[in-house]
């Protein structure tokens, strides 16, 4: 298990499918998570395994990605896996705080849920 | 051929040289989200009450029914639709003594609240193109949200004294090494949270108090930040186009305040602009709309008959948290994908009604399924490009869908009949 800090943002892929939501081609585009290679390693990662993605606000299983990411950070696109873990509280401006959230992350071989069923799930 | 030309109606960058073959079915100049946005794909099939299919005239009745039933409903959403449709949703609101809450609440709604503390020293994509010799991307990602942005207007767009890409400086100023840091001439790695710190060791550097920053702010050395600094001012034309790295991170609103006092130190050097990568192609609307129909720009609450302001209560996402709505209007958004796992619970739990072309995440938990056509392909209307200059969307292909704006005519009638 890692100390990390989320965040999330749009990616072109997601852009691309947000108006396809219930389609496979969506739930590829929003389901993983990045690491940093440093990260990947300490993890024993290989393609294709998950992580579980866990804050004070929640847990998710994502697939894993390695990315061009700085070590200890881990980047989910925006969207249903990423809400899941992000910080619910706005500070009194309505914005909740959807980037620099702080949780860790661990290998599991639990599944990724489909997006109807990360929605039953709340 | 039958081909047309369009403006874009997905991201706020509102291209406006699109093409579209209408035969084909297919666009052409438009980039990866454009082209998505103009091609063939699921749609809602039929207006729907609790799954079952209906008239549009029933499913209208129905949802009227539940506005005018409620104590307190919600309507969210508006950031992609036209501005004749979101006028009427002002006027809905009001009337069934709703909440009017949009996009940009979960977006850049922060940078709005810094504007009313401070103003916003901003410029258009035009002149960006034309002037701009010092281009920072401060938490923003055109490469991948805007993904034209870039050629168009602020990183290779070739203009009226900006002739080309080598008299143009861009530079990135993100958490991590994005796409649009790939294309920059320099990349500034900051560590998340710590944009208002950096910003205000710009302002104390700017303003000739170096000595009181240390050595290094935010994962950014004094040296890198002493150069930034001589950067910025030393430009002829510099802006700050800032993303959501900013507004959904610590500090939020307060970091964009920040950087409007940055440019205004800027500005007494030289002239600098900053303006929000805006989402939405509409979003602007969303917030411009209602402003000129009652006075703000989001988390509008009209449940004493009057419009108040207050986003630590009547954002959407504040209001469902607190599980104070009783009903939900949806249109042109989808809050079950895109709130917090805490928000979207409470929107599971009351009757909602959904408008919008594409079946959603948010369709899954709708009562009253209400499709509509797509603006700018099916529907016409006015929308605000992100730099406010407002564009008139066009309809190339005929559709059986009802325009937002019909819907909400209709719904507004109705409403009307059964308050009477």
């Amino acid at each position: 298990m890692l100390e990390v800090e989320v965040i999330s943002g749009r990616t072109l892929n997601q852009g691309a499918t947000v108006e396809e939501k219930l389609t496979e081609e969506y739930f590829n585009a929003v389901n993983y998570a990045e690491l940093s290679e440093d990260d990947w390693n300490a993890l024993g990662l290989q393609e294709g395994d998950r992580v579980k993605v866990k804050t004070e606000f929640g847990e998710v299983v994502v697939f894993a990605k390695k990315g061009d990411m700085p070590k200890g950070m881990i980047f989910i696109p925006m969207g249903p896996y990423a809400n899941m873990v992000i910080d619910p509280a706005t500070d009194g401006t309505g914005m909740p705080q959807f980037k620099g959230v702080k949780g860790t992350v661990e290998k599991t071989d639990e599944k990724v849920l489909s997006v109807k069923e990360l929605l039953e799930a709340i | 051929m039958a081909e047309e030309n369009i403006i874009c109606t997905f991201c706020g960058s509102v291209c406006d040289d699109g093409l579209f073959d209408t035969e084909k079915f297919k666009s052409k100049r438009l980039c990866k989200l454009g082209s998505s946005k103009f091609s063939k794909k699921e749609r809602i099939k039929a207006p729907m009450i609790d799954g079952k299919e209906v008239s549009y005239e029933e499913a209208i009745e129905k949802a009227a029914e539940i506005l005018v039933n409620a104590k307190k409903p919600l309507l969210y959403g508006w950031a992609s639709t036209v501005n004749e449709a979101i006028r009427l949703g002002v006027i809905l609101t009001e009337k069934v003594r709703g909440v009017y809450d949009q996009c940009a609440s979960v977006c850049h709604a922060p940078g709005t609240l810094a504007v009313i503390e401070e103003g916003l020293p901003g410029g258009s994509l035009g002149a960006i193109k034309n002037r701009a010799d010092v281009v920072v991307f401060w938490g923003s990602n055109p490469m991948e949200a805007h993904p034209r942005h870039g050629m168009r207007y602020s990183i290779s767009a070739k203009g009226l004294l900006i002739k080309d890409r080598k008299q143009r400086k861009v530079i990135v100023v993100d958490v991590r090494p994005t796409k649009t840091a790939k294309v920059a001439d320099e990349f500034i790695q900051i560590k998340p949270g710590y944009d208002y710190l950096i910003i205000s060791a710009l302002r104390a550097i700017i303003s000739g108090n170096a000595d009181a920053v240390p050595d290094e702010v935010g994962g950014v050395s004094k040296e890198k930040l002493v150069e930034l600094a001589e950067t910025m001012k030393n430009a002829k034309y510099g802006a700050i186009l800032y993303g959501l790295g900013v507004t959904q991170s610590r500090g939020r609103d307060r970091n964009i305040e920040n950087a409007v006092k940055l440019i205004q130190l800027l500005n007494r050097h030289t002239r600098w602009i900053i303006w929000p990568m805006r989402g939405h192609y509409n979003v602007v609307g969303a917030g411009e709309v209602p402003t000129w129909e009652v006075g703000y720009q989001y988390a509008i609450d009209f449940s004493r008959g009057y419009p108040r302001f207050s986003p630590a209560e009547f954002s959407a996402v504040e209001v469902l948290k607190r599980k104070d709505c009783d009903a939900a209007l949806v249109i042109a958004s989808d809050p079950a994908a895109h709130f917090p796992k805490a928000a979207v619970k409470h929107l599971k739990n009351i009757p909602v009604i959904q408008i919008d072309p594409f079946p959603n995440m948010t369709t899954l938990v709708a009562n009253v399924v209400i499709p509509s056509a797509v603006a700018g392909l099916e529907a016409e209307g006015t929308a605000y490009r992100m730099d406010g200059i407002p564009l008139r969307v066009k309809k190339v292909v005929e559709t059986n869908y009802w325009s937002d704006e019909q819907i909400l005519e209709k719904l507004l009638e109705k409403v009307e009949e059964l308050k009477r």
